[in-house]
């Protein structure tokens, strides 16, 4: 099975590079951007029963290593 | 006195700090990441790049088999001083509380900045006064510290914001959009010690300074 764990900063921190990126498209002309954040994307491809044993699994990555709980929010979505 | 200094791979500080804490008179034994934790009077994670800074800074260095006994050390009492990629680190074991994002600028900072003494009721800066300035380096890309608002008071209240960027006049200058121009902070213990500047490069005047000196001191008292 495949995990898709998507990582972002949450709301409220600073993100920096999300800054950078959003002025450098407002320079290009894109005008109608309002917000930019910039997260990362972990792919996985795991062992698994069911899909709920690979969610379980991979929100136990998530928790211990792959996101921040301090800094970062995540997402987690499972293909098969 | 005896300094454990953590290596980990992609440590680069380990020789200058070693050769600093010698210099005020401490024996230093390296201890490589795989290694058992012998018995030192402080613990310290140089700075560097373990791990390569993969994934976040410090995030793989915490499950290194050497982490697993600093935390059991310093649950006990032991003295830690982590130094950029350590403070790092130390955040992502959860030895002390918050953590750390990218610079705001997005540039890696390497120069001289002053710092001021927040709070010397401790040990690490016993031997400055409070209110104190100093002039030390940092050589940072991810120094913008962040912690929630309930955490900051309770570090307030319980005396472990220690160090905060400045100008040479002791007004606030903050190089790295870290929270309040945070650059130190302790536990509530305090006997875990995290800061971004680096001590072990202001020990000699002709090098720039030596404020770093009164800084290792504070842990021979």
């Amino acid at each position: 099975m495949k995990a898709i764990v998507n990582v972002h900063l949450k709301k409220g921190v600073l993100d920096p590079q999300g800054k950078a990126v959003h002025h450098a498209l407002e320079n290009l002309g894109f005008k109608n951007v309002e917000d930019v954040r910039i997260g990362k994307q972990i792919l996985i491809e795991l062992k698994a029963q069911s899909v709920e044993e690979a969610e379980k699994e991979v929100k136990e990555m998530a928790d211990r290593l792959l996101a921040n709980p301090v800094i970062e929010n995540y997402t987690v979505e499972i293909l098969q | 006195m005896k300094v454990g200094m953590v290596v980990f791979p992609g440590t680069n500080c380990d020789r200058d700090t070693k050769w600093a804490f010698e210099k005020v008179g401490a024996q230093v034994e390296f201890v490589w990441h795989t290694d058992k934790l012998k018995k030192f009077d402080l613990v310290v994670l140089p700075g560097g790049f373990s791990y390569g800074d993969y994934l976040r800074s410090g995030a793989i260095a915490r499950f290194s088999p050497v982490m697993e006994e600093v935390k059991k050390y310093a649950q006990k009492g032991g003295k830690v001083l982590g130094i950029c990629n350590g403070f790092q680190i130390l955040l992502e074991s959860h030895l002390l509380p918050g953590a750390m994002t990218r610079n705001e600028s997005l540039h890696f900072i390497s120069k001289f900045h002053h710092l001021k003494v927040v709070n010397n009721e401790n040990q690490f800066l016993s031997q400055c006064e409070k209110g104190e300035i100093l002039n030390i380096p940092i050589a940072h890309a991810e120094g913008n510290y962040r912690v929630d608002n309930d955490t900051l008071k309770e570090m307030y209240d319980n005396g472990q914001i220690l160090l905060k960027y400045c100008d040479e006049n002791g007004e606030e200058l903050n190089p790295n959009g870290s929270v309040d121009a945070i650059a130190g902070i302790c536990n509530k213990e305090k006997n875990v010690f995290g800061l971004m500047p680096h001590p072990e490069r202001a020990m000699d005047s002709i090098l720039g300074g030596e404020d770093g000196i009164k800084m290792l001191k504070g842990f021979f008292q």
